[in-house]
Formats: structure tokens, C-alpha cells, sequence
């Protein structure tokens, strides 16, 4: 906003700011993470070809460890953003429900059995399995707050409390390990690809979302839903309905982030699996400049605000900051970025630029 | 809280009586908490029969109660704050290393977490309230802060050996006449900590707070309805800003009050304490939407929360994740009760 001259000149700029503003706060956190990386320490981007255990080509780099590590965020961000655009609130279960969806895989792959020799069902059989019971799951979620019109935060508030235990219940507090090597695939390499697998489940999941939000009417009915219901229903919109439905797509998604939880150690612990996911999966739905009261979204704002978390993470480790202390920086980051996107700190600084920019003029045209 | 009773003789108009939603919730917490202590007394005795069982749950659960009031204070108001429970954690961890490696005092110590409590309470408050950033986002961000500058004071666990503290700590409050005879036969008297005094004169001036003075029905109002209560000539920003400013000083105060009651620094204490502290607030009656709440149903919430946690490991469910599902089921059965009394009473 330096090059504003004029009144006129710097409210144009301001709208402009403003229509492209959803996305305009995640490309520009991110402009900003890689160009300290770039003065830290150019290295941060190279990308090496090396080899793992079983002798098949891998890619390892910072980068690649990014676009690895972020998309189960990204893919709860997809689900996370359409919950919060129709019932302007937030899941907080999303972890705990992660824990049930591992928890599943591994009964239905390992049967009660510690450390099977061969699985006890296909893969496939055990995926679907989970994706039911996390939709379910989602469903449950989805009927307090649709039908019950209890708040988002406190009816996800039920399983989040529960979920661990639950999942800790399902198999009998056994932690199963699985050693069928094929199931490793979805959360490491598949032989002769180089590309870590979760990224590629990760755009699938996000070419689905778009077409779905391009050729149904999800995403319209999902925003007029956020933004009034009353009116919604008196526009033939079933309101109760469209939030319920975004619970069960979310519980989708943590059905295949689940998945992916599961494959990368083929196995879980269920209290410490995606812990404090949730938090992040709201963050980077901030991030993304949606308004977490509801209504309208940008899913591409949304998944970038998730990459944006990761590549903040990684950055943050190759400053050798302690894993625990990271949180304390996060926040930081979170917060400087939350206020200077926030409608009333742009106006004060604004006023503040008006301030000086009359002296400025005046000194120019002295 | 009762409606003026109808005056009018002409037959339809029979005297009525109704009830503000607050009122409503607050019965149904109390009885549903006098129903379960009394069955645990009944069915499952000998323990439940003390008086120094209930007063084991206040001792466990002052900081909790504590916590819960400021969360309720919050939620009246229309917010939230996430923050209480890492910051429980932060304020431990900085009184232990006050005290044990700086030399600090017991009185040094407690301004320490006032003044955590303050400065947390500005920031928060200041963004929260004028800057209008959303309080899930602002707080999610003071959780984070709170739990990493945890392990940057200290990374470790350690218990403090302070004198002063130790004697403030060990310090029992016999209750009279509440007392039970041992197997021994010699009386022993019924105890509370230090903190369950702190805890319920917190409750008492948060009571009369929010029930008599200007500011506490500020705080309803701005949380049933923002723009009404501007035009009823309130601060919105200011009232906002003083809920979230006292949450955070009651935060700096509960922590003091864990301090006390567990005597360690750790990085991992009263983790999931803004949950639990959001549930007590749920069951007592306050609604997350704002406008509706009382600080007596956030105590017994808190109580019944844990009543509850003690009758399942009586049953003898030892399997931990027990205790959980009962307490998740316990809230989803008060959120439905909640809903569906609203809903019929907003039907009528």
C-alpha cells in the first residue's frame, strides 16, 4: 500500500484489497515464510533424490516434507470450512474422531489379534469401514447441531471428550501393529513413484471438492445457509439438512486423513494420534479469511491456510526451535497475521497513513 | 424473575408464572446433581456417605471451579476463551521456578500470577474487544502461546520444596460438626484446602456481580443482543472487554490455586482444563451463545462433573476410558435435556 497517493486512489485499492482479500492473506503469508527462508537460507528449498530402505527412488527435501505432512490438515480444511461456512461454528472432534477412524482400520485389518501375519479383511473392505463409522460418527455431530440446535463448539464437545476413549474401547486398549507391507503404501511411497502418496490423496480429495462445489449446488446452499437460515427455508432451502450434511462430508475426510494417520506407522496411539488437529484445522480455515461465524467461504483460501501451517512448522523447526516450543511462536505468527487482516486494524492503519501521508504531500509540494 | 401475574378477573387470563431461560437451566443442573449424590448415597454408600468425600471433590476441583466461573462469565457475554487451561500451566510452572530458583516469596509468587493473569488478560481482552477478532481464534492463539512459553521457562517437572509454600499448601480448614469416626474410633475432622475458600468466595462476588451490579447485567445483555444493548446505551467494547479482562485474571487466580493444590511445575498440568471447564459451564447452565448463565449452576456443574467421575470408578469400571464416555454421555444427555426445554418453551 505504499504507492497510495490519493484518497480516491487508496480506497480503489482497498476494494481491490478486499474482493481478493480471502485469498490474499494466505499467498501473502506465504510470499512472506518463503522469502525469510530464502534470506535464512536458500537450501530450505532443495530438493534431493535419494533412495529408501527397499532401494525405490524418493524425493526428500523441505519442501516435500510440507506438501507430505499437511495433507491430512488440508483435507480436514476442505470439510472444516464447509462445517463452518453452514452452521458457524467449528468441530472440535475432528482429532478424537481421527483416533476412532485409525482405531477402526486396525480392528478390521488385524481382528484381535496383535501382530497378524496376514490381514484379516482387504484393505479396501477396511477403508470403507471407517469411512461409515466416521460418517457416523459425523452424522452424530450433525443431528445435535442441525436438529437438536445445539452449538457447533459443545456438541463436538461430546466426542472430543469421548472420542480417545472410545477409540482406545474399540480395540480393547491393544495398540496392533500391522506388517502387511502393502499397507504402507497410502501414508509413505508407492515402489517406482517418488512422490509421497498422501499428497497425491490429498488433491484427489481436492479435485473431488471442487468438482463437487462446481457442478451440485452444495456450495450455494451451503452459504445462503450460513448466512440466514429463515431465509434459506423460505427459499425452499432445507436449512437443518445442509448442516447435517456438512458434518457427515467431514466426517469423511477424517475418515481418509484417519486412513492416512494409520498407514504412515501402521498403527496408532490413540491418545497422541492428531492431537490438537482440530486447533489447527480451524486456524488454517481462518487463515483462509473465512469468517468463522458462518457464511461465506473460499475452500481454496482454506486448503492454502493449511499449507501455510506446515510450511510455518517446518520453517519454524529449521530455525532449531524446540518442537515444544513451538507453540509459543506459532501463536505469534498467528496473531500478527489474524490482526493485520482484521477489517479494524486496516482501518486504524489507514487513518494512521492518512496521518502522514497530508505531511508527505505537503512536503512535496513545498 | 417471574412474570407480573395477570390481574385481569375476566376467566382467561389465569395468574401465570414463567421462568427466564437461566432459572430453567439452573433447576434442572441442581436437581439432576441432588438426584445423583443421593442415589451414589444410596446404592453405593459407605464412601459417598462422608462429608469429606464432597469436600475431596472441592479440593480436587477449587482451581477447576474457578476456571469455570470466568469461562461462564465469557460465554454470558457471547465469547470464549481456550486459553484458561495452558495458562493454568503457565502460571504453575512460573511460580515453581519463581520460587524454588529465583528465591521468590510466597506473596512474590501470587503477584506472579496476577500479573500473568493481567497482562494476558489486556492483550486478549484488547484484541478480542477492539480490535474484533474472533475469541476461538484470539484464545486458540493464547493456548498456544501459553503452552509453548511453558516449556520455555521450564521444559521439566519438578516439585516445589519452597518452606512457605509447603506450609501454605498443607494448610486444612477443619469444617465443624461435618467430621467421621474411624475405624480407630478417634474423630476425625472434615478439611477444605486453602483454595476451596479462594474458589467460593470467587463464585460468592461473581454471584452478586452478575446478579446486582450494572456491569454484570451489562454482561447479559451484550451477550443476548449486541445491538440492543448498544442502543440501551451500554460499551459494548468495554463490557466485552472486561468479561475477557476478568476471565483471564480468574485464569491467573485458578492457576494459583492448581499451584497450590498439586505443588509442581509441569508442562502437562491441567491440560484439557478449558474443556472441562466449558462442560462445567454446560451443564450449569450457561449457553454458548450468550445471554443466558449463572455462576451458581457453573459450581454445581463442576461438582456434578466430578460426582459422576468419582460414582463410575466406585463401580469399579476400572478401564480408563470409562470415566470419559460417562462424562461425554453425561453432557449429550444435558445438551438434549437443554435443547428440548428450550425448543417447547420457545414453541409456546
Amino acid at each position: 500500500m505504499t504507492s497510495v497517493k490519493s484518497k480516491q486512489q487508496g480506497s480503489v485499492l482497498t476494494q481491490k484489497l478486499h474482493s481478493k482479500r480471502q485469498l490474499f492473506i494466505p499467498i501473502a503469508a506465504l510470499l512472506v515464510l518463503i522469502l525469510v527462508n530464502l534470506i535464512n537460507d536458500p537450501s530450505f528449498f532443495a530438493i534431493k533424490v535419494g533412495t529408501n530402505s527397499t532401494g525405490d527412488p524418493v524425493l526428500s527435501g523441505n519442501l516435500i516434507t510440507i506438501l507430505d505432512n499437511a495433507s491430512e490438515l488440508a483435507i480436514l480444511a476442505i470439510g472444516m470450512t464447509l462445517v463452518t461456512a453452514a452452521s458457524g461454528g467449528q468441530d472440535i472432534s475432528v482429532g478424537a474422531t481421527i483416533a476412532i477412524a485409525g482405531s477402526v482400520v486396525l480392528r478390521v485389518l488385524c481382528g484381535t489379534e496383535a501382530r497378524p501375519e496376514t490381514l484379516q479383511a482387504p484393505i479396501i473392505v477396511a477403508f470403507l469401514v471407517c469411512c461409515v463409522v466416521s460418517m457416523l460418527f459425523g452424522a452424530f455431530n450433525g443431528a445435535l447441531v442441525a436438529y437438536f440446535k445445539i452449538q457447533p463448539m459443545v456438541a463436538t464437545l461430546i466426542l472430543y471428550t469421548a472420542g480417545r476413549s472410545i477409540a482406545a474401547w474399540i480395540n480393547n486398549n491393544a495398540l496392533p501393529i500391522i506388517s502387511e507391507p502393502s499397507f504402507a503404501y497410502y501414508g509413505n511411497f508407492i515402489p517406482g513413484i517418488a512422490i509421497p502418496t498422501p499428497v497425491f490423496i490429498a488433491i484427489a480429495c481436492m479435485i473431488i471438492i471442487a468438482l463437487v462445489l462446481k457442478f451440485t449446488t452444495l456450495g450455494l446452499y451451503t452459504q445462503s445457509v450460513g448466512i440466514n437460515p429463515h431465509s434459506s427455508r423460505l427459499n425452499g432451502i432445507n436449512p437443518e439438512f445442509i448442516k447435517f450434511i456438512t458434518y457427515v462430508i467431514l466426517g469423511l475426510c477424517v475418515a481418509v486423513a484417519g486412513f492416512i494417520k494409520v498407514s504412515r506407522f501402521s498403527t496408532i496411539n490413540y491418545s497422541v494420534v492428531a492431537k490438537d488437529i482440530e486447533m489447527d484445522a480451524i486456524l488454517a480455515v481462518a487463515l483462509g479469511g473465512n469468517a468463522l461465524s458462518g457464511g461465506k467461504f473460499s475452500m481454496a483460501a482454506s486448503i492454502l491456510g493449511a499449507y501455510v501451517i506446515q510450511f510455518l512448522t517446518t520453517t519454524l523447526y529449521t530455525f532449531k526451535v524446540d518442537s515444544s516450543a513451538l507453540p509459543a511462536y506459532k501463536a505469534v505468527v498467528v496473531i500478527i497475521l489474524v490482526v493485520l487482516s482484521s477489517p479494524v486494524a486496516r482501518e486504524k492503519m489507514a487513518k494512521l497513513w492518512k496521518k502522514v501521508a497530508p505531511a508527505k504531500t505537503a512536503k512535496e509540494a513545498n | 424473575m417471574s412474570a407480573p401475574n395477570s390481574k385481569v378477573k375476566a376467566g382467561r387470563l389465569t395468574p401465570r408464572t414463567s421462568m427466564s431461560d437461566t432459572n430453567i437451566l439452573l433447576l434442572i443442573t441442581i436437581l439432576v446433581f441432588v438426584v445423583m449424590y443421593v442415589a451414589a448415597v444410596v446404592f453405593l454408600g459407605s464412601g459417598f456417605r462422608k462429608p469429606q468425600t464432597f469436600f475431596n471433590i472441592l479440593n480436587e476441583n477449587a482451581a477447576l471451579i474457578i476456571l469455570s466461573c470466568g469461562m461462564s462469565l465469557v460465554m454470558i457475554t457471547g465469547g470464549i476463551d481456550i486459553s484458561v487451561g495452558t495458562m493454568t500451566a503457565l502460571v504453575c510452572m512460573s511460580c515453581a521456578v519463581h520460587l524454588d530458583y529465583q528465591g521468590g516469596s510466597v506473596a512474590s509468587a501470587v503477584g506472579l500470577a496476577l500479573l500473568i493473569g493481567v497482562l494476558y488478560g489486556l492483550v486478549q481482552g484488547y484484541i478480542i474487544a477492539y480490535l474484533e477478532i474472533q475469541p476461538f481464534i484470539v484464545t486458540l492463539a493464547g493456548m498456544f502461546f501459553a503452552k509453548g512459553m511453558t516449556t520455555i521457562v521450564n521444559a521439566d517437572q519438578f516439585n516445589v520444596v519452597h518452606e512457605g509454600f509447603q506450609a501454605l499448601k498443607l494448610t486444612r480448614i477443619d469444617v465443624p460438626f461435618l467430621g467421621s469416626v474411624n475405624k480407630l474410633g478417634t474423630y476425625v475432622p472434615a478439611y477444605v484446602e486453602i483454595g476451596v475458600i479462594v474458589a467460593l468466595l470467587v463464585v460468592i462476588l461473581l454471584f452478586c456481580l452478575l446478579r446486582w451490579t450494572k456491569l454484570g447485567r451489562a454482561f447479559y445483555a451484550v451477550g443476548g443482543n449486541q445491538q440492543s444493548a448498544n442502543m440501551l446505551g451500554i460499551n459494548v467494547k468495554r463490557t466485552k472487554f472486561l468479561a475477557h479482562f476478568l476471565c483471564s485474571v480468574l485464569a491467573g487466580i485458578g492457576g494459583f490455586v492448581y499451584f497450590l493444590h498439586v505443588g509442581s511445575g509441569s508442562p502437562s498440568h491441567a491440560s484439557g482444563a478449558e474443556m472441562n471447564a466449558i462442560a462445567a459451564s454446560i451443564i450449569g447452565g450457561t449457553m454458548l451463545t450468550g445471554g443466558v448463565g449463572n455462576i451458581i449452576g457453573t459450581f454445581f456443574g463442576v461438582v456434578s462433573l466430578n460426582t459422576i467421575k468419582n460414582i463410575v470408578s466406585s463401580l469399579g469400571l476400572d478401564e480408563a476410558w470409562w470415566t470419559n464416555i460417562t462424562v461425554a454421555a453425561m453432557i449429550c444427555i444435558f445438551l438434549v435435556i437443554q435443547s428440548v426445554v428450550l425448543m417447547r418453551k420457545n414453541k409456546k
